[in-house]
């Protein structure tokens, strides 16, 4: 494959991750996304850019990567799971987001624009957790983190359709959503 | 072209559009999807193994995730480098002790806030690694994928969230 330069080697990994993630890191402040008051905002319902900018970027996304699979380009990675692991490990997400105001992608950029809330407390925190669940891994692993569990599955293998017989639709009801925001003045 | 990149804001579709952009092309160009929640799962295994040395390497989860630098390492690095760029070609960088929105409630108090902040950070990354992934990782990403388990996950962060807040700022 003629992209097979960029990948391998380690170095060319890293400096691919970089380039990404400081595109992904200007995105995110030009969008308001590093700033606490903006992100409560979204979770006190006062102020919708992050539903905005997060649905938009799905509805892109998803398009894009399901042609890029189609034309033999790529392939995807969805991520196994769990009712035990992904919505009691969400909620206990959620709790820590509607706390500390910063989730991880964007606690590193609020540290970037100078967020001392995010380097001093924030980002230890997240460390420790993170830390905590390494230690109760083997604990969880073959109990809760099994209970409800789905594999790795989507929603077009789920219902046994065409994946584009699901992304038309959903991509559809995301923008009427957006359409809808915007007429609702959110 | 200067005044754009210099822009304290763009509206949040053109960052939308530049997110799902920047999808395609860290998958097409490095079979990636973006994420940062791994990355401070291995920071964490790193900082623990200066500590207890090779002994961290034997926990079942750092078998599976090395505590090593990686792509999404890099990206995260990559996050704040970005974003640091951004603001100061804004003029909006400066340092920021204790944000508006908490110091309006909660009183302009730093020791509150960070203690705050820690606590949050913790649950977060403990949630952030039971669930799998994080908002970008599974909010964006998995959805993106149509994944069922992402989906999920999206839902609870957002529904967490939201309870969270309206709970602690009605304290406030």
């Amino acid at each position: 494959m003629e992209f097979a330069f960029f990948r391998g080697r380690e170095i060319r990994q890293w400096g691919s991750g970089l380039a990404a993630g400081v595109l992904f890191g200007f995105l995110l402040q030009k969008g308001g996304l590093t700033g606490y008051d903006v992100l409560i905002g979204q979770l006190l319902l006062s102020d919708f850019t992050v539903a905005k900018v997060m649905i938009t970027a799905v509805v892109t996304g998803m398009v894009g990567i399901h042609l890029l699979r189609g034309l033999g380009l790529a392939v995807h990675h969805p991520k196994e799971g769990s009712w035990g692991g992904a919505a009691i490990g969400g909620l206990i997400f959620g709790v820590g987001f509607g706390i500390l105001g910063y989730c991880p992608g964007t606690l590193a950029g609020a540290i970037g624009a100078g967020a001392l809330d995010a380097f001093l407390g924030g980002l230890p925190g997240i460390l420790i957790g993170s830390g905590l669940f390494a230690v109760l891994y083997p604990r969880l692993e073959r109990t809760i983190l099994k209970r409800g569990d789905f594999g790795i599955l989507t929603f077009p293998q789920l219902a046994r359709v065409n994946p584009w017989c699901i992304v038309l639709p959903v991509c559809l009801a995301l923008v009427l959503l957006l359409l809808w925001m915007e007429r609702a003045g959110l | 072209m200067m005044d754009w990149l210099g822009a304290d804001r763009w509206s949040p579709y053109a960052v939308g559009v530049g997110i799902g952009l920047l999808s395609w092309l860290t998958l097409l160009l490095s079979d990636r999807f973006i994420g940062a929640s791994t990355a401070f799962a291995r920071t964490s295994g790193m900082i623990e193994r200066l500590f207890r040395g090779e002994a961290v390497l034997t926990r079942p989860y750092y078998r599976k995730f090395v505590p090593e630098i990686d792509w999404e390492w890099m990206f995260v690095l990559g996050i704040v480098l970005g974003a640091l760029g951004a603001a100061f070609l804004s003029g909006s960088w400066r340092l920021l002790t204790v944000p508006d929105r908490w110091a309006a409630s909660f009183g302009d108090g730093f020791v509150l806030r960070w203690a705050a902040a820690l606590a949050g950070g913790v649950l977060m990354g403990l949630g952030a690694r039971w669930a799998g992934g994080c908002t970008s990782g599974h909010g964006i990403s998995g959805t993106m994928q149509l994944g069922v388990t992402s989906w999920l996950a999206a839902v609870c962060f957002f529904l967490g969230g939201i309870v969270t807040a309206r709970l602690l700022f009605l304290a406030g």
